[in-house]
């Protein structure tokens, strides 16, 4: 009811906030005022706008439009056609852009959603992530390269947030390749399981199935995102239905782009002869949690784990494998570097230098040794 | 000279009663297969269909439901009764089916199976001294499970019904069905029969057996409404002071033999009630004979002679017919 209410504007504050401890101060005779801060940044956001790239995939039919049309009251996919069965036969996974601007009480969002048309589709899906993995770490070079150019004023950032996977209801658990997906992919952007359509399950198949992913998440070490810790000094209601949130993933959702009337009311839902499916009723799907979760509460921290985690453990790798082509590079003589790299500090440059000697010692080491075993063999 | 009254009664009628009977004493047998990927409620549907326990899952003790990573066909067999009729019924499961990463040739098992049963059947019919009821293993009927995904046939099921079809009767079916609206229904099916005509793949009833007239009539508004939109259930539920099948959900009870919730009913008419033994008529009638016809002209032409392997599908076996038959 209204604590309900409460807690969820309390959940939009966090929307704001950077992650870590927003910053408290005590009110007393010392005061300078640096306290509206979060004001001023909130005031600079509005004026500037916020954008966010959700991803979605899952096999055709898993209900993607229709949850996304849902979570963001747009429709977006009006003029879409279906494929017939022989088209779909030789149909290969795409990669698709949607964007569309939403405003809310003054507030801006760039909302652009990614699609994955094909994918799980075919008779063979062996690497049928490759498109997308490739998508993803596309978008990060891009920005690698803007971050690293000369004119950083408007660098557009195209890097995924979040990406939505939709489990079918249908099976037992996670399929082979639900798995293999998630893999190609949890290093890569954050992962929200979804269990679609999930009206075809009674409250009981529901449990039963969100326990078995859930476990078989652990098992096969896939790392979907996390929702963070609360702050240690929220209060004990907050932390409670932090806690409830964390325990009903993986969300059990239901979409609909239609409104029915139901108990005098008029909601999105999807109407049967034998009831009525509310969307936003929390009793009857979790599509509520995932949108409080997904847009009011951890949007922003979904970007900076994506800035801050994904992204740089990218970077990372790129340098890395720049530096040893480079070293390559190096020892044939050829010229050009790969990126136009920034200009390294004294420091990195000598870090660069030890690990090329490093390789190069090691590449003799192994050279030794394959002789050495070479000969023992003669 | 034909249509003269007959004076007196003859008691020709009779003859039904006594097929009748020994129909009963002998009892039939009936071998249906259940094909699409795990989790689709094939054996609850199977349980349900014949309000018995009669699936793998629930008669194997060390049963798990996992995922298997090849397509291996396991069978069961039960004979039920009903008002003294005996039948042996055997489900045969295809665990495996469309589970895998790369589905290629999935179906190869399940042709190789269904021609085997063909080829038993044959090699017994060919003996000099015959059994005097030859036993049937050949599968009568293939249930082809589909998802409800609301949009049309995948790849996957297009390549199995197309090949399958030539063999076997598919009944396809729309699993789990109580996760479409009444519109999205009706659109599916109409999308799924559109692909199933454009890829040329007939399945049961196939229009060009039907016998006559009132065959075709029956058979047309079957046609007009497959693939049936199934639910499945083994719990029930008191419903207006009722006990009925159904699933409880918090917005309501499906209840699953309710025409106006799901076609598990016409479903149950269609395998059991009206068609089961025009299912085995037209496997033995049509699907056999053309299995046997493809296999002697293939092999060698002597009475008893007949080369070991089962025919693979489509594929020619080496052996020439050396002298005309």
């Amino acid at each position: 009811g209204m604590d309900a209410i409460m807690l969820q504007e309390k959940l939009v504050e966090r929307l704001l906030c950077a992650r870590g401890r927003t910053m408290r101060q005590k009110v007393d005779k010392q005061y300078v005022g640096f306290a509206t801060l979060p004001n001023q940044v909130h005031r600079k956001s509005v004026k500037k706008g916020f954008d966010f790239t959700l991803m979605v995939a899952g096999e055709s039919g898993l209900g993607k439009s229709t949850l996304v049309n849902s979570l963001f009251l747009t429709d977006l996919y009006k003029d879409r056609k279906l494929l017939n069965a022989e088209e779909r036969i030789s149909q290969t996974v795409e990669i698709t852009k949607h964007t569309v601007d939403i405003e809310e009480k003054g507030v801006k969002l760039k909302l652009t959603i990614v699609d994955t048309p094909g994918f799980g589709d075919a008779v063979n899906n062996n690497e049928c992530w490759k498109p997308i993995t490739d998508y993803i770490d596309q978008q990060f070079e891009q920005y690698f390269r803007d971050e690293s150019g000369l004119n950083r004023k408007n660098i557009l950032d195209n890097r995924v947030h979040c990406c939505l996977y939709f489990i079918p209801p249908f099976g037992h658990g996670l399929r082979p390749v639900d798995v293999e997906f998630m893999k190609a992919l949890h290093e890569r952007v954050n992962i929200i399981a979804l269990i679609a359509k999930a009206d075809c399950l009674t409250p009981n198949e529901t449990k039963k199935l969100k326990d078995r992913v859930r476990d078989e998440i652990e098992r096969f070490g896939i790392k979907v995102y996390q929702f963070p810790e609360c702050d240690s000094d929220e209060d004990e209601e907050f932390k409670q239905m932090d806690k409830e949130l964390k325990e009903c993933t993986p969300f059990a959702v239901i979409g609909s782009n239609t409104v029915v009337e139901a108990r005098g009311q008029r909601v999105r839902g999807r109407l049967y002869p034998w009831g009525i499916v509310e969307v936003e009723n929390q009793s009857h799907c979790d599509f509520v949690k995932l949108r409080n979760m997904l847009i009011r509460s951890h949007m922003h921290d979904l970007k900076d784990v994506t800035c801050d985690v994904h992204y740089e453990n990218y970077r990372a790798h790129c340098i890395q494998q720049m530096t040893s082509k480079l070293a390559q590079d190096n020892r044939m003589d050829s010229s050009i570097p790969i990126l136009p790299l920034p200009t390294p500090d004294a420091e990195t440059e000598r870090l660069i230098k030890m690990k090329d000697e490093e390789l190069k010692r090691m590449q003799e080491m192994l050279e030794k040794m394959q002789q050495q075993m070479h000969e023992k063999d003669q | 000279m034909g249509g003269r009254d007959l004076f007196g009664y003859v008691g020709i009628e009779a003859v039904l009663d006594q097929m009748r009977r020994k129909t009963m004493k002998a009892g039939f047998e009936f071998n249906i297969m259940v094909v699409g990927q795990s989790g689709l409620g094939k054996s609850t549907l199977v349980n349900t269909l014949f309000k018995s326990k009669v699936s793998r899952k629930s008669c194997t003790p060390s049963y798990e439901e996992k995922i298997s990573r090849t397509v291996h066909l396991k069978s069961v067999s039960h004979i039920i009764e009903e008002k003294g009729v005996k039948m042996r019924l055997t489900v045969i499961d295809t665990p495996g089916f469309g589970d895998q990463i790369n589905n290629e040739n999935c179906w190869d098992p399940i042709v190789k199976y269904i021609n085997e049963q063909y080829e038993k059947y044959l090699t017994e019919e060919l003996h000099i001294t015959r059994k005097r009821r030859i036993p049937d293993t050949r599968v009568h009927c293939c249930v082809y499970f589909l998802p409800a995904t609301g949009h049309r046939l995948r790849p996957i099921d297009v390549e199995f019904m197309k090949r399958l079809g030539k063999i076997v009767s598919i009944v396809p079916v729309i699993a789990k069905a109580d996760t479409l609206t009444m519109d999205e229904r009706l659109d599916f099916k109409q999308r799924i029969r559109q692909d199933l005509q454009a890829s040329g793949i007939r399945v049961y009833p196939q229009k060009e057996y039907d016998e006559d007239v009132e065959d075709r009539i029956r058979n047309d508004k079957i046609r007009e409404n497959i693939p049936f939109a199934v639910v499945g259930t083994d719990k029930e539920h008191q419903v207006n002071g009722n006990k009925v099948l159904g699933r409880k959900t918090k917005w309501g009870i499906i209840e699953v033999e309710n025409v106006a919730h799901c076609e598990f009913a016409n479903l149950r008419d269609l395998l059991v009630r009206s068609h089961l033994q025009d299912l085995k008529d037209v496997t033995h009638y049509i699907h056999y004979e053309t299995y046997r016809v493809r296999r002697l002209n293939e092999s060698n032409a002597s009475v008893s002679g007949l080369s070991a392997l089962p025919l693979e599908n489509g594929i020619t076996e080496k052996y020439e017919a050396q002298s005309q038959l």
